[in-house]
């Protein structure tokens, strides 16, 4: 089974034994991948009733909920890991989702979509509409996606709020960009978060 | 044994079916639990009414909970009256029944029974599977015998009655005793128990295991054997023909006294009172949790079992929980739901 490129930057660098809160786990595949390979003790938290009873059924403990009102009731550092694979630009409010997640975990993994990746700029500048690309496949009256975000702007968030970046990856097409060209060429970023 | 009340109940009798053996490492055990008038036919033919089992979409060759890799027990609670000890049962002392002189009874007395089934059968440590009441025996069995529950599953309940959740229950008491046939509850010589009074009860809790969307789609408006409505006071509409049908079943296979004990029991559950905070009742545990809920069930709604969540994820426990979508309100747990047994055999399924 081959994890999607964020998720396995995110499994090669989670540490074996860990203990990992993976928010927004989708139907736990990211989960399953570090139980098996590296033994790690995963909980996770799914909006979707249909991804959670499929996450439960491969034996995983996940609970229904939202990451907007249910992660206050986790204690503070809690997990070695909180992860947020592709829900950062879903939140109603994604800087408080952060704040949690730096607040449960020891440090946090934080992967999103770049929306100044060149082709949605094309798309917005030529077509003058809003980008459909294989990675934000849904029209603009359909997507979650309600807080649209670039990787410049995460980097001038994470010096605001004086969040420590212990390590960020920057992909395209599955394959690793330099991040200096990082806000033109890759499709979505990686992020290790410590407070 | 000793009860939360004071006081104690001896002899205690446990009526109880078993299916599939009990592995050499004594391992595959699952303690099924069951709700306010279930009994311990889980998945075998009520001796009574002659239906079948009522778990046997959970319960069974092929389902979630399988006597061919599980050994499965499932035995009446503490103050029923399908076989175990309750107010029908004889007071050895005047050989007569208990009836009101049956100790008042916990879910955790019950819970503290079956424990004792189990150290009959051999069985140390186990799995908990309950819906409803036997979601809170289940909450209970964890909270009393962490070291011995390695898996519990709580479907639709809750880990306290609420002040709505007791007043349902007031009034089946109350029509209970209201009618001059229950005579204070003696009225087992007699042979003519209170069988309005319980009719009227269970009609009344039938309504909390409905949605008014299930009811509405059932029998709407419409009436019942007739074109027009009649201008009386007979049946007219399907709906009141339904719920005076289920209350007359009903009376047939249960006990009035039993009715106030168990309900009792249920009103006086507060699982969070008991330990200090509803963490507290958790801390430290090993135990796996899964639960599920149901949208349209508003006897014991998502909140309650959020609130078991956060608890539970507030100590670390390993927890699982699906709301799942149900048009049939707090019965759906034992309706047909594909996604309750894919949820209950994966959990069950993991390894620990």
């Amino acid at each position: 089974m081959s994890l999607r490129p964020d998720l396995a930057v995110i499994a090669a660098h989670v540490a074996t034994g860990a203990r990992v809160l993976d928010v927004g786990c989708g139907d736990g595949e990211l989960m399953a991948a570090l139980r098996d390979g590296k033994g790690v003790d995963a909980r996770g938290l799914e909006i979707d009733a249909g991804n959670v009873a499929a996450a439960v059924g491969r034996g995983l403990s996940v609970v229904q909920g939202d990451a907007d009102t249910d992660l206050a009731g986790y204690p503070a550092a809690s997990f070695d890991y909180a992860i947020l694979s592709q829900t950062l630009q879903t939140a109603r409010a994604p800087d408080q989702v952060l704040d949690q997640l730096l607040r449960i975990g020891t440090r946090a993994f934080v992967s999103f979509p770049n929306f100044a990746h060149w082709r949605v700029r094309l798309s917005l500048l030529w077509g003058g509409r809003m980008p459909v690309t294989p990675l934000l496949p849904e029209r603009w009256y359909d997507t979650p996606n309600i807080h649209h975000l670039t990787i410049d702007d995460f980097r001038a968030f994470l010096r605001e709020r004086r969040i420590a970046v212990e390590g960020a990856w920057f992909l395209s097409g599955g394959k690793a960009t330099s991040s200096a060209a990082a806000n033109f060429r890759a499709e979505h970023a990686v992020f290790l978060l410590r407070r | 044994m000793r009860l939360d009340s004071g006081g104690t109940l001896a002899p205690v009798e446990i009526a109880y079916e078993t299916y599939g053996t009990l592995d050499a490492d004594r391992s595959n055990a699952i303690l099924i639990c069951h709700a306010l008038t279930g009994d311990q036919h889980v998945a075998s033919v009520h001796p009574r009414t002659g239906k079948p089992g009522w778990w046997t979409r959970m319960v069974g060759e092929g389902k979630p909970i399988d006597p061919a890799r599980h050994f499965i027990v499932c035995a009446n609670v503490l103050g029923s009256c399908m076989g175990s000890s309750g107010p029908a049962s004889v007071d050895p002392a005047t050989g007569k029944p208990w009836a009101m002189s049956f100790p008042v009874l916990t879910i955790r007395d019950m819970v503290r029974a079956q424990a004792l089934l189990l150290d009959h059968l051999g069985v140390a440590t186990l799995s908990i599977v309950g819906g409803s009441m036997g979601g809170m025996q289940a909450l209970s069995w964890a909270a009393t015998y962490p070291e011995r529950v390695r898996a519990c599953v709580v479907i639709a309940s809750t880990a306290r009655h609420t002040a709505q959740n007791i007043a349902f229950h007031e009034v089946g008491r109350q029509a209970i005793m209201a009618d001059p046939k229950w005579r204070g509850g003696d009225y087992y010589g007699a042979d003519e128990p209170p069988a309005a009074g319980l009719a009227v009860a269970r009609m009344a809790a039938h309504i909390t295991y409905l949605s008014e969307a299930g009811l509405t789609e059932k029998f709407g408006r419409r009436l019942q054997g007739r074109d027009a409505k009649s201008f009386g006071f007979d049946a007219d509409f399907q709906v009141e023909s339904y719920l005076r049908h289920q209350g007359i079943a009903f009376v047939d296979r249960f006990d009035a006294n039993s009715y106030l004990y168990i309900t009792r029991a249920m009103d006086y559950f507060d699982l969070g009172e008991e330990h200090g905070g509803l963490a507290q009742a958790f801390r430290g545990i090993a135990t796996r949790f899964c639960l599920v809920s149901f949208d349209t069930d508003w006897l014991y709604p998502t909140a309650e079992s959020r609130a078991i969540v956060h608890a539970l994820n507030a100590v670390g426990a390993p927890t699982s929980f699906v709301e799942l979508r149900s048009p049939y309100g707090h019965d759906a747990f034992l309706l047909e739901s594909p996604e309750l047994n894919r949820v209950v055999n994966g959990f069950l399924s993991a390894a620990a």
